[in-house]
């Protein structure tokens, strides 16, 4: 039997404020356990949980970003459970209205756009972290984490592939990055990402029995348990079994999930309405003063590079990948006006030369000015391409100008006719048998010539002009 | 109407990790019923001109700023604690991996 899968993520999001949601702790990841304690978010008795504002604002942001409705009057619940990864008994979150609902993400996968749903974005504190390996019969518990602020965004089940999974992490993490809400570093668990994953008989409606896979460490990852979990509980139907509703977890290295717990009893939560903080109200006001301020986002910025910049779509995205490469590429190519050349040199060479230094663009030494004076140099034909990416490495190391570089090294081109003539008749002169071979009809040996004269030129000459000339004496 | 029964009240006493006796069991069924019955007498009051409650006091927006405060220091974070290591809260080995909250 054919089988569709049915998918929806809840993707959970540490967002980046300076202190935790409910006290003043510091978020820094990186302190030593259980240095970024207070009376609040350790749970002591009496001690009263303050909103972060910057919580608020940081919500709604995504919230707006994702097209959902911002709850004019929204309320923080108490979700009780019992887990030693808090220790009120109870987690602050939002149950019956979250401040953001109903809105959606476009994605693209080859090359057709598919909307997905978003059920909702609510705010959260975030819980301790575990440690099991510390031995003698105990697990060790780290409150710094307890208290960060999350945003969990659900989406409704319209995902269908694994594809299409990874289109949407892909387009949702650039979105909070454009945001500027999220660090969104995975390796230290600020973007988490869960998948329930059922399939049906493809053209019936009703949803099979789901599983949820948890603790993907990346989106490949998330992208491989998808599909193992699709070819798994298709294998377990077609063999006439049942599939278990249950949480997975991934096994990277051996490329399975596996069963962590049966959900036989499904939690019950008993939420309830969060005494010690009061309704949040975001008005109209509020709500417009954080719309003013978001940033063009990636998708409508894409389109506007390949409409304002003629940019292809492929290169669009890649310009777009972060939002500081793309400012990076427009304040380029506002002082070098061939586009399709600024995108070359900002995704080729420069993009290398970050790569291997393990770089960034919002800090590396070549301003966008020094850069569009680079491939000026190579339009008014003071330098080579090849030359140009020779500067580059230089101005990359030392942030000097162009100009400079190519002054102090002598890497002017040579375009002085005279010039070239004698060096070009210099080489024709020692190669005899080459000029012989082209007179004769071998057209193709001209490349092997422009390169000797570019060889005895250090590579300076101007290589159209070269080739002119090169023509004008062969054919003498 | 609702009513409670011995198994609601096992249920409930379950999830909040109460160890109740027969007699305990008894007593808050009773006492279960009698706090449901008065919540159908409020039932039965119209209520479709009153604007709902979220909250008893009636504040809104009460927020801090982004700033951070010191914390405590771990000695004296961990001191109360039954059992630690100078680092962590240590407490039983936990088992499965029965995520929580988030
Ligand atoms: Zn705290």
């Amino acid at each position: 039997m054919e089988f569709e899968a049915v998918i929806g993520m809840e993707v959970h999001v540490q967002l980046n404020c300076k202190s935790k949601v409910f006290c003043g702790c510091s978020t820094n990841f990186h302190a030593p356990p259980n240095t970024n304690v207070c009376s609040v978010c350790l749970g002591m008795p009496g001690a009263m949980p303050v909103l972060n504002r910057e919580m608020v604002t940081k919500s709604v942001a995504v919230g707006l970003a994702l097209d959902c409705t911002i709850s004019r009057w929204s309320k923080m619940d108490r979700k009780n459970y019992f887990y030693p990864d808090q220790s009120k008994n109870y987690q602050i979150s939002q149950y019956d209205l979250p401040i953001n609902h109903d809105g959606f993400l476009d994605i693209e996968v080859d090359g057709k756009s598919k909307r997905i749903g978003i059920t909702r974005a609510h705010m959260e504190e975030d819980t301790a972290r575990n440690t099991h390996t510390l031995g003698g019969g105990h697990s060790g518990v780290d409150f710094n984490r307890c208290g960060l602020p999350l945003l969990e965004i659900v989406t409704e089940p319209d995902i269908r592939s694994a594809d299409e999974a990874f289109a949407f992490l892909t387009e949702l993490k650039q979105i909070l990055q454009y945001l500027g809400v999220s660090d969104c570093n995975m390796e230290e668990g600020a973007l988490r990402a869960e998948a329930n994953i059922s399939i049906r008989p493809k053209g019936t409606e009703p949803f099979g029995t789901k599983t949820e896979v948890k603790n993907v460490a990346s989106f490949s990852g998330t992208y491989k348990a998808i599909e193992y979990e699709i070819a798994r509980q298709t294998q377990v139907l077609n063999e006439g079994g049942k599939v278990i509703q249950e949480t997975r977890g991934w096994d990277d290295d051996r490329g399975v999930t596996f069963s962590q717990r049966a959900k036989e009893s499904a939690h019950d939560y008993r939420y309830f309405p969060e005494p010690d903080l009061v309704p949040i109200v975001v008005d109209e006001a509020w709500e417009k003063s954080i719309h003013e301020l978001q940033p063009e986002l990636p998708a409508p910025r894409r389109a506007r590079m390949v409409a304002d910049y003629g940019l292809s779509v492929y290169d669009a995205g890649v310009l777009t990948q972060t939002r500081a490469m793309a400012d990076y590429f427009e304040a380029t190519t506002a002082l070098a006006p061939d586009a399709k050349k600024v995108a070359n040199w900002i995704t080729g060479d420069l993009q290398a030369l970050i790569s291997n230094a393990e770089g960034d663009i919002r800090v590396i030494k070549i301003t966008p000015t020094q850069l569009a004076a680079m491939i000026n140099l190579i339009e008014d034909g003071t330098i080579s391409g090849k030359i140009a990416k020779e500067v580059l490495v230089d101005m990359f190391q030392s942030g000097d100008d162009p100009k400079a570089i190519i002054e102090a090294k002598g890497l002017v081109q040579i375009s002085d006719t005279g010039e070239l003539e004698q060096r070009i008749a210099a080489v024709l002169a020692t190669h005899p048998a080459q000029v012989e071979e082209f007179r004769s009809g071998k057209e193709k040996v001209i490349g092997f010539l422009v390169g000797q004269v570019m060889k005895a030129t250090q590579g300076k000459a101007n290589p159209k002009m070269v080739n002119e000339i090169l023509r004008k004496q062969l054919s003498n | 109407m609702s009513t409670i029964s011995k198994s609601d009240v096992a249920y409930v006493a379950g999830l909040a990790q109460l160890d109740l006796d027969e007699a305990a069991t008894a007593r808050l069924v009773g006492e279960m019923n009698s706090i449901l019955g008065y919540m159908e007498k409020l039932n039965e009051l119209d209520t479709d001109a009153v604007e709902p409650m979220m909250h008893a006091m009636a504040l809104t927006n009460v927020f801090r700023d982004d700033e951070v405060k010191p914390s405590l220091p771990r000695e004296l974070a961990l001191r109360g604690a039954p059992l630690h290591d100078d680092e962590y809260f240590l407490v039983p080995k936990i088992l499965d991996t029965e995520g929580g909250g988030a």
